[in-house]
């Protein structure tokens, strides 16, 4: 059969970030698929040299929008194991409602654009409405709809007061109920079955042997979430990864609509427990060594390797984002599916290219 | 730093790396670090129930490193970004970018290496004169 190579990307409707696939067929069947980068490399790394160690908290919150908070948080993390630092009980708790927060509105995002990429705009236009509902959360307790920009090193710059936490456990409330009432849809409706059940396919063995992360791995059966090491007040709070086992595309999509409400209950859990006291400490000093970091990100576990040398400027800070693991699945799962599935896949391990060229 | 760190040479290298494989490691990444004028560092991590441990290599810029790829294949993808952003080759890649995975093709400097100089071609300075 004579094969045909499609360039699928690098801008195309379904994403709007540039990655290009390399996709071979034969007929409407692919063979091969090799991914190309390098439309939007920063080199942000490579920042270290000439920003200080405070003022690279803006610039790893600058590798994506819907992941910064993690990202600064991640850093922060690295820095004040490295000096020595012990966050306030009070900030560790604040770290994990802001950080929730944050992973909510990345699924609600990732579930209508979902919707979008097999065509069902009446259920995308629905969880982007509802994710509004957190941005404004984190608009009234932040100033910011996404970069929030709550941490530096030592804690975080924001404090919520007693008014505060009742608006946000009474906004939850109306998105837990508004999300209860699209669960049908996205998990028994025909058309959303259709086009992702069976579509994907990675078994526990293939996602764990790929080093793949998040919901991408958790929906093979693999229960490994970064928040079972307990950094921030997770701990604190009663935390159980939530695990599908199909391996499919509905099973990925499964692990991120129940996790948005684990995420509402992390949040009510956290404030529950809100201790009184400071939200930061000062610090003092110059970061030396070298230290390993890690969080679960909205689409995985974001690795941060930092070394010092006692000066104002970091010698090295290299970050593996949770995309930048997850991309190698494609290549195992496009292989076999169905041109017009291609779409759908790409978009269930929730690629953010931003991240992944950083 | 968080994790057993073992030294490894380039020798040891592949053998190290599938015995992690063997002992159910999960591949995490690589780290990069420019540590001379001449040598550069590469750690390698892995990760088993929340258990890292690293491997150390140590390596002179102009020599060639052997692919952990066909062992661990998301090892790739990291690799072609160390050829691209260090220079450092590898040999072996399952898919090799040759320096193209974010870089064209007519880059010939390595962005991430802050002791080598750009070497500007006879050319690029006729074009900047006047």
């Amino acid at each position: 059969m004579t094969k045909t190579i499609i360039p699928f990307g690098p801008q195309h409707p379904v994403l709007p970030e540039p990655i290009h696939l390399k996709l071979t067929l034969e007929d409407e069947v692919i063979t091969e698929a090799i991914p190309a980068f390098g439309f939007v490399h920063r080199g942000l790394e490579k920042l270290v040299e000439i920003r200080d160690f405070h003022q690279m908290i803006y610039v790893v919150e600058r590798i994506c929008g819907i992941c910064s908070m993690l990202h600064a948080m991640c850093y922060c993390q690295g820095i004040e194991e490295m000096m020595g630092i012990e966050v306030p009980p009070r900030a560790r708790f604040l770290r994990v409602i802001w950080s929730e927060l944050h992973r909510m509105h990345s699924h609600l995002l990732w579930l209508g654009l979902f919707a979008d990429s097999f065509g069902f705009e009446s259920l995308f236009m629905q969880f982007w409405k509802i994710r509004e509902k957190i941005l404004d959360i984190d608009e009234a307790t932040t100033g910011n709809r996404i970069i929030v920009s709550v941490n530096v090193i030592g804690g975080v710059r924001k404090d919520l007061g007693t008014e505060q936490t009742s608006m946000i456990l009474s906004a939850l409330k109306d998105v837990e109920k508004e999300l209860q009432w699209l669960e049908t849809t996205i998990m028994s409706d025909y058309t959303v079955q259709k086009r992702t059940v069976g579509k994907g396919i990675l078994t526990g063995k293939q996602a764990y042997e790929l080093g793949l992360v998040g919901p991408t791995l958790r929906a093979s059966g693999v229960a490994q979430d970064a928040r079972m090491l307990g950094y921030a007040a997770f701990g604190d709070i009663n935390f159980t990864p939530v695990v599908e086992t199909d391996g499919d595309c509905y099973a990925r999509c499964k692990v991120r609509f129940r996790e948005v409400f684990q995420s509402i209950d992390l949040i009510r859990q956290a404030i529950g427990k809100l201790p009184n006291g400071e939200i930061a400490v000062k610090v003092k000093g110059r970061p030396n060594g070298e230290v390993v970091t890690r969080v679960e990100q909205p689409r995985g576990e974001v690795f941060y390797y930092i070394k010092a040398n006692g000066t104002k400027n970091l010698e090295r800070l290299r970050v593996r984002t949770p995309t930048f693991a997850n991309v190698p699945a494609l290549l195992t799962m496009l292989p076999g599916a169905w041109l017009s599935d291609v779409p759908v896949i790409v978009l269930s391990i929730d690629p953010c290219i931003s991240c992944t060229e950083r | 730093m968080q994790g057993e760190v073992m030294c490894i040479s380039p020798d040891n290298l592949l053998g190290e790396t599938a015995r992690m494989k063997v002992e159910r490691y999960r591949f995490v990444t690589l780290s990069c670090v420019e540590i001379s004028e001449t040598q550069v560092e590469i750690l390698y991590h892995f990760d088993r129930e929340f258990q890292l441990k690293h491997l150390r290599l140590t390596i002179s810029k102009d020599s060639s490193v052997p692919s952990i790829s066909p062992v661990y294949f998301a090892a790739f993808l990291v690799e072609n970004e160390i050829q691209d952003l260090f220079g450092i080759r590898f040999h072996g890649l399952v898919i090799d970018y040759d320096r193209t995975l974010y870089l064209e093709e007519d880059v010939k400097t390595m962005p991430f290496c802050k002791y080598v100089a750009v070497q500007k071609t006879p050319e690029s300075n006729e074009e900047k004169a006047p």
